[in-house]
C-alpha cells in the first residue's frame, strides 16, 4: 500500500514538471516579443537591451526556464502588467473566490449526478432510466455560459428574485455566507456551474452501475437469498471506483468551466481573472492562473487515485 | 398419444426456427441495419443534416444581409418588420446572422476534430504498435496535456496566441489530440497481441501492411465514434472561446460572439439575446445524440 502511494506521488512529479514547461512556453508562443506589452513603442534599442537583461530575456531558454521555475517555487509569479500587483496575490485571492463556488457546486453536482445515475442504472430500460438519460444528454450539451444568461433572464430580469451578477450588494465589505443578502449571489453561479458535471456524472454512474449489475457475482448474491436492497448496496460499492475517477476529472472541468461561468456572472474568481487577463493581454497573470489551476487539478487527480486504491485494492497491483 | 405429440411439438418448433439458416450480415451491413431501426438517431441525424444545409446555403435562404446595420431598428423583438427573430444591438437581422453564424461554428466544431483524429490517431497507432520506449515517450507527453482541464488548455493556448479563428482552431486541435491518441493507442494495443497479427507476420507481411490491413480496421471504429462525440464538445468550446473574445472577431457572425455582445442587452430584448446560445445548444445536442446512436450501432465500447 505505502509502496503504491509513493509510486503514485513520484509519478505526479514529472507531470507537474511538464505542466510548468507548458505554462512557461505560453509566454513564447505569444506573437511578438514578450517585452512588447511592457515597453513603450518609442523605446530605443539600448533601453530594450537593458530591460531584456533586467528581466533575464537575454539568457538561453533552458536557463530562463530554471530561473522562472525557481521563482515560481518560492511563490513569486511576477507582476501583473495591468494592475502592477504581484500575480501571486491576484491569483490566490481569485482562487479563494472560486473555491467558494466549488464548495457548493461540487457537492451539489456530485450528489445529484450520482443519485440520478445510480437510480437509472438500477432500472435499465425503465421510464426513470429514460428520463435520466435524456436529462444527462441535455446536461452535457448545454453551453454553461448560455445557461447562465438564461437563468439571469428568468430570475433576475423577468422575476427579479435573484441578483444577476457580482459577489455581494454594492458597497458591501466582504462576503458573509450566512446572510441571505450575500448568499443569494451564489445561487445562480453554483447552479450553472454544476449542470454539466451532473450530466456527465449521471451518465457515467448509470453505465457503471448497469455494467456491474450484469456481472455474475450479482446473480450469486441473489441466489444466496440476499434482499434486493443488499444486492444494490454491493453493486453500488463495486461501481464506485469508476465513478470516483470521473468525479476527479469533473472537479477539474469545474475549475476550467468556471472561466466562462464566472465571466457571465462577473464573479471575481480565477476564471474571471483569466478572462480579464486575456482582454488586457496580461501574460504573467494568464500564466500564473493557468499554472495554479492545472497544479490544483494534478493534485486532485492524485488524491482521487489514492482514494480509489483505498476503495479497490485491485488497483494497487496494476 | 397425446404425450408423444406434446413431446414432439417443441422439437418441431425448434427445427422450424433453426432450419432457415440466417445469412450472416457483414459488419457494416449490421451497423446500417441497427441504425435504420433507431428512430432517435435517424431523427437527430436529419436535424444535423438540416443544420449543416442551413449553414451551407445561408446566402440563399437568409432574408437579410447579416452585416446590414440599421440605426432605428436596433434591438427589436421577434417579428418586428419582417425580422422574424428580431434584430441585434446594431440593427442587424438575427435570423440571417444565426444562419450565417452556423458556418463558423460548424467549421470550428468539425475541423479541429478532423485534424486531431488524424494526428492523434496516427500517434496512437504508432505508440500502440511499436510499444516500448516509443509508446512511453508518446503517452507520457500526452499525460502532461491531460493534466490540464480542456477548457483551460484551449483558453491558455488561444489566449497566449491572441485569438482569431485560426488560433482558436489550432488551440482546439491541440486539446483534442491527447484523448484521441489515447483511444487509438488502447485499440491498437488490444489488437497487437492477437494471434492473427502474428500469423500475418509469419506469412511475411511488413509492418506497414499489417497496420494497413489488420490494425487500421480495428482502430477506425473507436476513433470515428470518439471523434463524433468530440464534435459537440468542440462546438461548445469554440463558441466559448468566441464568447471570451478569443475566437471569431467582430463583425463576423458567430454564435458564441453574438451571445457575448448581446449579453449587454438582456434587459431590453431578453429572449432575442438568448437565441444564439439556443442555436449552440440545439446543434450540440443533435451531434451528441447522433454520436450516441453511432456508438450503439457500431458496438464500440470505450
Amino acid at each position: 500500500m505505502s509502496f503504491y502511494i509513493l509510486r503514485r506521488i513520484l509519478y505526479a512529479i514529472p507531470i507537474a514538471f511538464g505542466v510548468s514547461v507548458v505554462c512557461f512556453s505560453l509566454v513564447y508562443i505569444a506573437p511578438g516579443d514578450p517585452l512588447q506589452t511592457v515597453m513603450p513603442p518609442d523605446a530605443t534599442a539600448e533601453t530594450i537591451e537593458i530591460v531584456k537583461k533586467a528581466y533575464g530575456f537575454d539568457k538561453p531558454l533552458p536557463m530562463q526556464f530554471l530561473i522562472w521555475l525557481g521563482r515560481v517555487l518560492t511563490g513569486d509569479f511576477g507582476m501583473s502588467i495591468s494592475t502592477r500587483r504581484p500575480v501571486f496575490l491576484e491569483v490566490s485571492e481569485a482562487l479563494a473566490n472560486t473555491s467558494l463556488l466549488a464548495l457548493f457546486a461540487v457537492p451539489l453536482a456530485f450528489f445529484t449526478g450520482y443519485v440520478m445515475g445510480a437510480i437509472a442504472g438500477c432500472f435499465p430500460g425503465r421510464w426513470i432510466d429514460r428520463v435520466v438519460t435524456g436529462a444527462a444528454v441535455v446536461g452535457v450539451s448545454l453551453p454553461n455560459y448560455w445557461l447562465g444568461i438564461v437563468l439571469v433572464i428568468f430570475f433576475a430580469v423577468e422575476y427579479m428574485l435573484l441578483p444577476a451578477t457580482g459577489m455581494g450588494p454594492n458597497g458591501s465589505t466582504g462576503f458573509h455566507i450566512l446572510e441571505w443578502s450575500s448568499a443569494k449571489f451564489l445561487v445562480l453561479p453554483v447552479i450553472t456551474l454544476s449542470m454539466i458535471p451532473v450530466g456527465i456524472l449521471s451518465r457515467t454512474t448509470r453505465a457503471a452501475v448497469a455494467e456491474v449489475h450484469n456481472q455474475d457475482f450479482v446473480q450469486t448474491l441473489r441466489a444466496k437469498g440476499l434482499s434486493e436492497w443488499a444486492v444494490t448496496r454491493h453493486v453500488l460499492k463495486n461501481s464506485l471506483p469508476q465513478v470516483l475517477a470521473v468525479m476527479g476529472l469533473q472537479f477539474g472541468y469545474l475549475l476550467g468551466g468556471s472561466i466562462l461561468v464566472e465571466t457571465v456572472f462577473t464573479w471575481p474568481g480565477s476564471g474571471f481573472l483569466l478572462s480579464k487577463a486575456i482582454i488586457n493581454r496580461d501574460v504573467p497573470v494568464l500564466q500564473g492562473t493557468i499554472l495554479t489551476l492545472s497544479l490544483v487539478f494534478v493534485a486532485i487527480n492524485l488524491v482521487v487515485d489514492l482514494l480509489q486504491s483505498v476503495i479497490d485494492p485491485r488497483i494497487r497491483r496494476a | 398419444m397425446a404425450d408423444i405429440a406434446e413431446l414432439h411439438s417443441p422439437l418441431e418448433a425448434f427445427e422450424e426456427q433453426a432450419a432457415p439458416a440466417t445469412r450472416v450480415r457483414g459488419y457494416w451491413r449490421s451497423v446500417a441495419h441497427r441504425l435504420r431501426h433507431d428512430p432517435v438517431t435517424l431523427i437527430f441525424g436529419a436535424a444535423v443534416l438540416l443544420i449543416v444545409l442551413a449553414a451551407l446555403f445561408a446566402p440563399w435562404i437568409a432574408p437579410f444581409d447579416p452585416y446590414k446595420e440599421s440605426i432605428v431598428g436596433r434591438l427589436k423583438p421577434f417579428g418586428w418588420r419582417d425580422h422574424l427573430l428580431g434584430t441585434d444591438e446594431l440593427g442587424r437581422d438575427m435570423l440571417s446572422r444565426i444562419l450565417y453564424g452556423g458556418r463558423v461554428s460548424l467549421l470550428m466544431g468539425v475541423v479541429p476534430v478532423l485534424i486531431a483524429s488524424l494526428i492523434g490517431g496516427l500517434l496512437g497507432i504508432i505508440g500502440g504498435f511499436v510499444g516500448g520506449r516509443v509508446n512511453t515517450a508518446i503517452m507520457r507527453t500526452m499525460d502532461v496535456f491531460y493534466a490540464f482541464p480542456s477548457v483551460l488548455l484551449a483558453v491558455a493556448i488561444a489566449g497566449a496566441m491572441g485569438g482569431g479563428i485560426g488560433n482558436g482552431m489550432l488551440a482546439l486541435t491541440l486539446v483534442f489530440i491527447p484523448p484521441m491518441c489515447r483511444v487509438a493507442e488502447t485499440a491498437t494495443t488490444q489488437v497487437r497481441a492477437l494471434d492473427y497479427i502474428e500469423a500475418a507476420r509469419a506469412t511475411g507481411a511488413g509492418t506497414i501492411k499489417i497496420i494497413r490491413y489488420h490494425v487500421l480496421g480495428n482502430v477506425l471504429g473507436p476513433v470515428f465514434v470518439y471523434a463524433s462525440s468530440l464534435v459537440s464538445v468542440s462546438i461548445l468550446l469554440a463558441s466559448g472561446l468566441s464568447f471570451l473574445g478569443l475566437g471569431v472577431r467582430p463583425p463576423v457572425p458567430d454564435w458564441g460572439l453574438m451571445l457575448s455582445t448581446l449579453r449587454q442587452s438582456i434587459y431590453v430584448v431578453p429572449f432575442v439575446c438568448a437565441l444564439p446560445g439556443a442555436a449552440i445548444f440545439v446543434t450540440s445536442i443533435c451531434f451528441n445524440l447522433v454520436s450516441d446512436g453511432l456508438r450503439a450501432a457500431m458496438d464500440v465500447r470505450m
